[in-house]
C-alpha cells in the first residue's frame, strides 16, 4: 500500500512536472509587479517563464537520477548561487549571448537523457554553474525593480521548491519511470535545439 | 484498425502549414498532426519499436525527436536539405514496410534510419514556419506533440502481444507503406 502510495504521488508529480512545462505561457524576461510585494513578484516571474521552468526542472531530474546526495547538494548549491549570480548580474547588467538559455536547455536535456553514472559528482558543479548563469540573466533583467534583494529571494524560493519536487520524485527510479525520465530529458533537449533555431533564424 | 480508419479519411498530404503565424503552443502542438504523412511516419516509429522490444521501444521514439529538432534547426536557419519531400514520403514508405514486415534489423540501423527520416520530417517543419514570436512556445508544443504521436504508435503496437494483434499491425504497416507509395509519388511529380 504504501509502495502503491508513493508510486501514484511520483506519477502525480511528473504529470505535474509535465503540465508545468507545458503551460503555453509566453516568455517574459521583464519583472512584473503583483502588487503582493517583491518577493511574491520574484515568485510570479518564475512561474511565468518557462524556460526557466523547464531548465529547472531538468536540473532537478537530472540531481534526482544521481542519487540522494546528489540530489540534496543540489538542492541548497543551486539556489544559493543563483542568488548570488542575480546579485552580480544587477550589478554588472551586462547580457549575455541571446542563445544561453537554449544551451542551457541542450545541456540539461541532453544530461539527463544520457543518464551517465560518471556524472554524479559533477552534477552539483553544474548546477552552481547553472545558477549562476540562470540568476545573473534574472538579475540583469529586472535591472532596476524595487527590492531586488527580496525579488530574487522569491526566484531562488522557487527554484529551491522545484529542485527539490523535482529531484526527490525522481531519486531512486528505476525500470520504465526512469527510461520516461530520461525520454523527458531527451524532449527538453529537443526543445533547446529548436529554441536555438528560432533565435538564430533572420525574421 | 484506428490507422486504417485514419487512412480511409485520407485527403491530400499538407503536412506543413501554408500561410498564418506559429502563435506559440497550440500552434506548435497542432503542426505535428497537421498532415498524414508526418503522422503515418511518428506512428510508425512507436509502432515499430514496441514490435522490437526492448531498448528500441524507447530508443526510437527518442531519437526521432531529437534528430528532428536538430532538422527543424537545419531549417530554421536556413540550410538546404535536398529532397526533402522525398525523403518524407520514403519514410512512411520504408518506416511501414519494416512494420508490415516486421523487420529485425540491428539496433544501430534502426537508430540510423528513423534518425535520417526525422531529419527530413523535422528540416520540412523547421523550413515552412512562418516567423513566430515565441519560439519556446512553440519548440515545447511541437516536441510534446511528436511525443504524444509516438505514444499513440506505441499504444497502438501494444496489441502485438495477441497473435491478431500481430497480424493487424502488419497489415497496418503494409497501408502506411502503401500511403508512402502515394506520398512519394506525389513528391516526385
Amino acid at each position: 500500500m504504501k509502495f502503491f502510495g508513493q508510486r501514484k504521488n511520483r506519477v502525480t508529480g511528473l504529470a505535474f512536472l509535465f503540465f508545468a512545462i507545458g503551460l503555453p505561457i509566453r516568455a517574459q524576461a521583464h519583472l512584473v509587479t503583483t502588487g503582493l510585494g517583491p518577493v511574491y513578484d520574484g515568485m510570479e516571474h518564475m512561474l511565468l517563464s518557462p524556460e526557466q521552468w523547464i531548465m529547472i526542472a531538468g536540473l532537478a531530474l537530472l540531481a534526482g537520477l544521481n542519487g540522494p546526495s546528489t540530489g540534496r547538494a543540489v538542492l541548497f548549491s543551486f539556489p544559493v548561487a543563483w542568488l548570488a549570480g542575480g546579485w552580480a548580474g544587477h550589478f554588472i547588467q551586462q547580457p549575455l549571448p541571446a542563445l544561453m538559455p537554449a544551451m542551457t536547455l541542450l545541456i540539461v536535456g541532453g544530461l539527463v537523457a544520457a543518464d551517465l553514472k560518471v556524472l554524479r559528482n559533477v552534477v552539483p558543479v553544474i548546477a552552481t554553474v547553472l545558477g549562476s548563469f540562470q540568476g545573473y540573466l534574472n538579475g540583469v533583467s529586472f535591472g532596476a525593480a524595487n527590492g531586488i534583494t527580496l525579488v530574487l529571494l522569491g526566484t531562488a524560493i522557487v527554484a529551491f521548491v522545484i529542485v527539490a519536487l523535482g529531484a526527490g520524485l525522481v531519486v531512486g527510479v528505476q525500470g520504465w519511470r526512469r527510461i520516461a525520465v530520461r525520454v523527458a530529458g531527451s524532449w527538453m533537449a529537443a526543445i533547446g535545439i529548436l529554441l536555438a533555431g528560432w533565435m538564430i533564424r533572420k525574421p | 484498425m484506428v490507422i486504417v480508419g485514419m487512412l480511409l479519411l485520407v485527403s491530400s498530404a499538407e503536412a506543413h502549414v501554408q500561410h498564418g503565424g506559429a502563435v506559440g503552443f497550440t500552434t506548435g502542438f497542432c503542426h505535428p498532426w497537421s498532415g498524414w504523412d508526418h503522422i503515418l511516419a511518428m506512428v510508425a516509429v512507436g509502432v515499430w519499436g514496441v514490435q522490437l522490444g526492448r531498448p528500441a521501444i524507447w530508443l526510437l521514439p527518442v531519437t526521432f525527436p531529437v534528430i528532428m529538432s536538430i532538422g527543424g534547426f537545419l531549417g530554421l536557419v536556413g540550410c538546404p536539405l535536398p529532397g526533402t519531400e522525398i525523403g518524407i514520403g520514403l519514410s512512411a514508405l520504408l518506416l511501414g514496410s519494416m512494420v508490415a514486415a516486421e523487420a529485425r534489423p540491428p539496433l544501430w540501423l534502426a537508430v540510423i534510419m528513423v534518425g535520417i527520416f526525422g531529419l527530413y520530417h523535422g528540416h520540412a517543419h523547421g523550413t515552412e514556419l512562418p516567423p513566430n514570436e515565441d519560439g519556446l512556445s512553440y519548440s515545447i508544443g511541437f516536441v510534446i506533440a511528436t511525443g504524444c504521436l509516438h505514444g499513440v504508435g506505441i499504444t497502438l503496437g501494444l496489441v502485438h502481444h495477441w497473435k491478431a494483434g500481430a497480424v493487424a499491425l502488419r497489415i497496418a504497416g503494409t497501408v502506411i507503406a502503401l500511403a508512402g507509395v502515394i506520398f512519394t509519388w506525389r513528391a516526385i511529380g
